[in-house]
């Protein structure tokens, strides 16, 4: 049934950002926005997480570690970039070291734009998330049934 | 046959008190922290949702070795709630543990098998502590059968205050709760990832949620035989003890392997060791 997106756990990753969006991030976790009222846990572990949000553009030498992370997570999962940077690369796009955004090597699902993304635009994103992991979690029963 | 109604009832309603204890543990925790916290039955919803994502794992050994963990877990409450020696139940209990140490083992990640040492130095540090539990009921009550135990009309905890407080201190282990959360890392994620539970997902991870339940209800039932004669001071005891162990958990940070065993010793061999020579010595 629906319980996927009453308890989503986050992985977040910290791809060479300037720890802007990453601090608004835990500030969702703290007495202010309490994101934990909707069963949302930040884990350290992609194994256990259902949602990867990415801070920053990606630079040439995490490139893999992102792609390794986002294979560790079990399916269904999604991606939520967050960030001017992790959407395009920002100001940082022209580096010789910046791959882009995480649309370079990821499929993103959802985009929250921003310099710094703020509380109330990631937990928006992270809610529209959750229709989306909802979503691929009924395909990926419809395929198993299927098959 | 009551012991056998026990038994069923534990089997049942096990989980959902287990759920219902750890939901408040969350809300409280919250709380304590200047947060509103989820619902009450947030533990149910994060173990339906594990069951229903995909198990990530390169071999069958760690599910199966994870199944046995969950499945002595349960022998060991059946055994106690059923009436059966405390001594077998400890040793179920043991033995539930180390199926989930070698399951970890099993799953060749570091950060696995840091905790599963980690783990396993846990229960080195706590076995004692039980164990003289199961010595000093037998001194009080003259028998180590759980339903003899329970039948006691008096207090056992007027004998055997010193074993009561290092069960006490125990708990702490055994609930996984902050400063003696080392092999599973509860609060600090980033620096051992999960410990013993890293390379555990989908299913697997909601088997040793289960597990976990069943436990909290073992040790709060093992609270509860202190105090036997009298059910209304029985439940205070557990919520009391329950609350304590929630203020330890978040007023700590978590210490290093070698001052937990320690610690976990020096009170086996103090409180619990000298409640016993007292208590022969009577």
């Amino acid at each position: 049934m629906a319980y996927l997106s009453k308890s989503p756990w986050i992985l977040h990753y910290d791809a060479s950002s300037c720890n802007g969006c990453d601090i608004e991030i835990l500030a969702c976790l703290t007495p202010r926005y309490d994101v934990e009222r909707f069963g949302i846990i930040n884990t350290g572990n992609p194994k256990h997480a259902d949602i990867l949000v990415i801070t920053g553009g990606v630079n040439e030498q995490n490139r893999s570690v992102i792609q390794n992370l986002y294979d560790q997570m079990p399916h269904p999962k999604v991606v939520v970039g967050v960030g001017i940077c992790a959407c395009t690369g920002g100001i940082f796009k022209e580096c010789y070291n910046i791959a882009g955004g995480v649309g370079e090597i990821l499929p993103v699902d959802v985009w929250v734009p921003g310099c710094a993304a703020r509380p109330e635009q990631i937990i928006d994103g992270i809610v529209k998330a959750l229709g989306i992991l909802e979503q691929k979690r009924a395909d990926m029963s419809r395929a198993e049934a299927g098959a | 046959m009551n012991t056998i109604l026990t038994a069923i009832a534990f089997l049942i309603l096990a989980p959902v008190i287990g759920v219902l204890v750890t939901g408040v543990d969350r809300i409280i925790t919250a709380r304590m922290q200047g947060r509103v916290g989820p619902p009450v039955l947030q533990p149910f919803l994060d173990i339906a949702k594990l069951f229903e994502k995909e198990r990530v794992g390169v071999w069958q050994a760690p599910a199966v070795l994870i199944f046995l963990h969950l499945a002595f877990m349960v022998v060991t409450g059946l055994i106690f709630f059923g009436g059966g020696d405390l001594l077998l139940a400890i040793f179920a209990l043991t033995l539930s543990e180390v199926f989930l140490v070698l399951a970890a083992y099993s799953t060749r990640s570091p950060y696995a098998h840091v905790g599963a040492g980690r783990e396993l130095i846990q229960l080195i540090a706590v076995e004692p502590v039980i164990i003289l539990t199961a010595v000093g009921f037998y001194e009080v009550t003259g028998s180590f059968a759980a339903s003899d135990i329970m039948n006691f009309s008096g207090l056992p905890v007027i004998l055997l205050p010193g074993i009561f407080i290092s069960v006490v201190c125990i708990l702490t282990f055994k609930l996984r709760k902050s400063p003696f959360d080392l092999s599973t890392s509860h609060h600090a994620h980033q620096e051992l990832v999960k410990g013993v539970m890293t390379e555990f997902s989908g299913s697997t991870l909601g088997m040793v949620e289960i597990a976990h339940l069943y436990e909290i209800v073992i040790l709060l039932g093992l609270v509860y035989l202190f105090f036997v004669g009298n059910p209304i001071l029985g439940v205070l005891a557990i919520i009391i003890v329950y609350f304590l162990e929630m203020l330890a958990d978040n007023s700590t940070s978590r210490v290093k392997w070698l001052p937990a065993l320690r610690g976990a010793w020096i009170i086996t061999l103090i409180l619990g060791g000298g409640n016993i020579i007292a208590l022969s010595l009577l």
